[in-house]
């Protein structure tokens, strides 16, 4: 198969063109039963034709334009591989050209690619990975750019992938849990590289909130608005983590919070008494209210730690199953009842998180809170020794110093 | 050009010029200008085209080997971690001679330690062999 299928459209000026189109155009496809890499193919040769042929004659529908040329390939490819096959008397026959393969609720070409793409067969660097290639239409060097990896070990993960979806049928609807959860890992993947997969993923999930009614893919996309209107403020001129309370509410982007909670808004709209709001609904809501605080002391503690119980009502034994509502929920509870309530809280997650710098970073943040510099001091230090990014690590070892300094002058 | 991997270590190696105490207890500006310095180091790397990569590792280590069959991996901790030989981080270089990847090790070795002095601190210095690794395709 081309390694790299929509290449051709990387720094052309049809690009923008082509990244809404492409994935409309790919589900078409796919729907309609084709193979998903043998259709890729097919469209990365369409996406060609229409850069020598378009400049002069643009097309009235352009997504009509790309399927009827990526079928016509499909059509010529079937019947190449059909004589070679019959060359060497193959006995399955390979072309695939029955019915729909999809259920018909499943509504919009978007919403289809990406079930296919978060398929529950996949892992989920896989899934993240499909998804970016064939939704969002980024090339395997962005994508490999963005976690560290070599482009031939994005390659091979990406057409593992498809080879793994290849021939399943989604007669199902698919799980949009699974999907709401890849955009997210999308999101948290972040800012690495050329590309911005943040924003990447807020384009997606609005995308997504275009092709279902779902209350939670709004909850989504709210809390990605929410907490990526703070992203100029996280770090500092030297790419240093700047943490919540100690950052310039100047450089928050309005515009993003403004959107954020209209798009939280039309999601709380739906909830009843049988349908309470979800998790991302619920953190979308805790997003805001630190969004909407002037300064870190008027942030509404009482209110945020309100939600954090919605939040962890929402699992059985919130301890396993997520311990991060629980952790905070210990900084919430630190912030309205004292630093003694708080650690007592997080005392609960030692089992489940004594060994994650999360953890002891909320412990060195809350012993602070109480006044415990030299406590604070060593539970940052230990903090820093689990960090898994270099600039969080680099962010506790100051906390520590601070702390141990400012503890001596005391 | 030969490559040079430069190695630093979180414990092991030879006698400490001087020892000093682990980072999150310095005084928070000497600990800016170690970070200051780390950043200035990877910049002029860069700047002469000689650098290839450089990460830095958690401390924690596993030691694994084969189990056997049907058998879980075998883990240990490892040996006393004081005196393991633990390495903390790198800096892949890609270099004229073995002069110049001794030359900046020297010059990593001279970071500013806590009161703003040189940290003498040991460098690993390991060539590595050109051509590609059979795990490469």
């Amino acid at each position: 198969m081309a390694d790299e299928p929509i290449s051709a459209w990387d720094d052309g000026p049809l690009r923008a063109y082509g990244r809404d189109l492409i994935p409309r155009v790919l589900a078409g496809l796919v729907r309609r039963g084709e193979q998903f890499d043998a259709a890729e193919d097919a469209l990365q040769e369409a996406l060609l034709e229409a850069l020598r042929v378009w400049p002069e004659h643009p097309p009235n529908d352009p997504r009509a334009w790309l399927t009827t040329v990526a079928t016509r390939r499909l059509v010529d490819a079937r019947r190449s591989e059909a004589a070679r096959h019959r060359r060497e008397e193959e006995a399955e026959a390979e072309p695939r050209v029955d019915g729909p393969a999809s259920s018909e609720e499943v509504g919009d070409d978007t919403l289809f690619l990406l079930f296919r793409c978060c398929h529950p067969a996949l892992a989920p660097a896989s899934q993240v990975a499909l998804t970016l290639r064939a939704v969002g239409g980024l090339t395997t060097r962005e994508i490999a750019d963005a976690f560290y990896v070599p482009e031939a070990t994005m390659a091979q993960r990406i057409s593992r992938a498809k080879r793994t979806v290849r021939g399943r049928r989604l007669d199902q609807p698919g799980d949009l849990a699974v999907v709401l959860r890849v955009l997210y890992l999308v999101y948290t993947a972040g800012h690495a590289g050329r590309v911005d997969l943040a924003r990447e993923a807020i384009r997606l999930g609005r995308q997504l909130t275009l092709a279902t009614e779902e209350p939670e893919a709004r909850g989504l996309l709210a809390l990605m608005l929410l907490n990526h209107a703070r992203l100029p403020a996280r770090v500092d001129a030297e790419g240093r983590l700047v943490t919540l309370d100690q950052q310039d509410r100047g450089l928050w982007n309005r515009r993003e919070i403004a959107e954020g909670v209209r798009v939280l808004q039309s999601a709380l709209a739906w909830q009843t008494e049988a349908r309470p709001p979800g998790r991302y609904q619920v953190e979308a809501a805790i997003a805001a209210l630190h969004d909407d605080a002037a300064s870190a002391e008027e942030t509404d503690w009482p209110q945020i730690l309100s939600w954090y119980d919605d939040l962890v009502a929402l699992t059985d034994d919130p301890v396993r199953d997520d311990p991060a509502a629980v952790l905070g929920r210990a900084v919430a509870l630190g912030h309205v009842d004292g630093a003694a309530a708080g650690l007592r809280e997080s005392d609960r997650l030692r089992d489940v998180l004594g060994e994650r710098h999360r953890w002891h970073a909320v412990r060195g943040h809350l012993h602070e809170l109480g006044g415990d510099l030299p406590a604070a001091a060593a539970a940052y230090a230990e903090a820093a020794r689990r960090a898994t990014t270099v600039a969080e690590r680099d962010h506790l070892v100051r906390q520590a110093a601070r702390a141990r300094a400012q503890s001596a002058r005391a | 050009m030969p490559k040079y991997l430069l190695l630093k270590h979180y414990s092991g190696g030879p006698e400490p010029h001087h020892p000093f105490p682990p980072l999150d207890q310095w005084d928070p500006a000497d600990v800016e200008a170690h970070f200051a310095f780390l950043r200035e180091v990877r910049a002029l790397l860069q700047e002469n085209g000689e650098y290839v990569d450089s990460q830095a590792l958690a401390p924690a280590q596993t030691w694994v080997r084969y189990g056997g069959p049907d058998a879980a991996p075998v883990t240990t901790d490892g040996p006393l971690p004081e005196t393991n030989d633990l390495v903390a981080g790198w800096y892949l270089v890609d270099v004229e001679s073995r002069e110049r990847a001794l030359e900046i090790a020297a010059h990593i070795s001279s970071e500013p330690g806590p009161g703003g002095g040189p940290l003498h601190e040991w460098i690993d210095v390991r060539e590595v062999l050109s051509g590609r690794s059979s795990s490469e395709d």
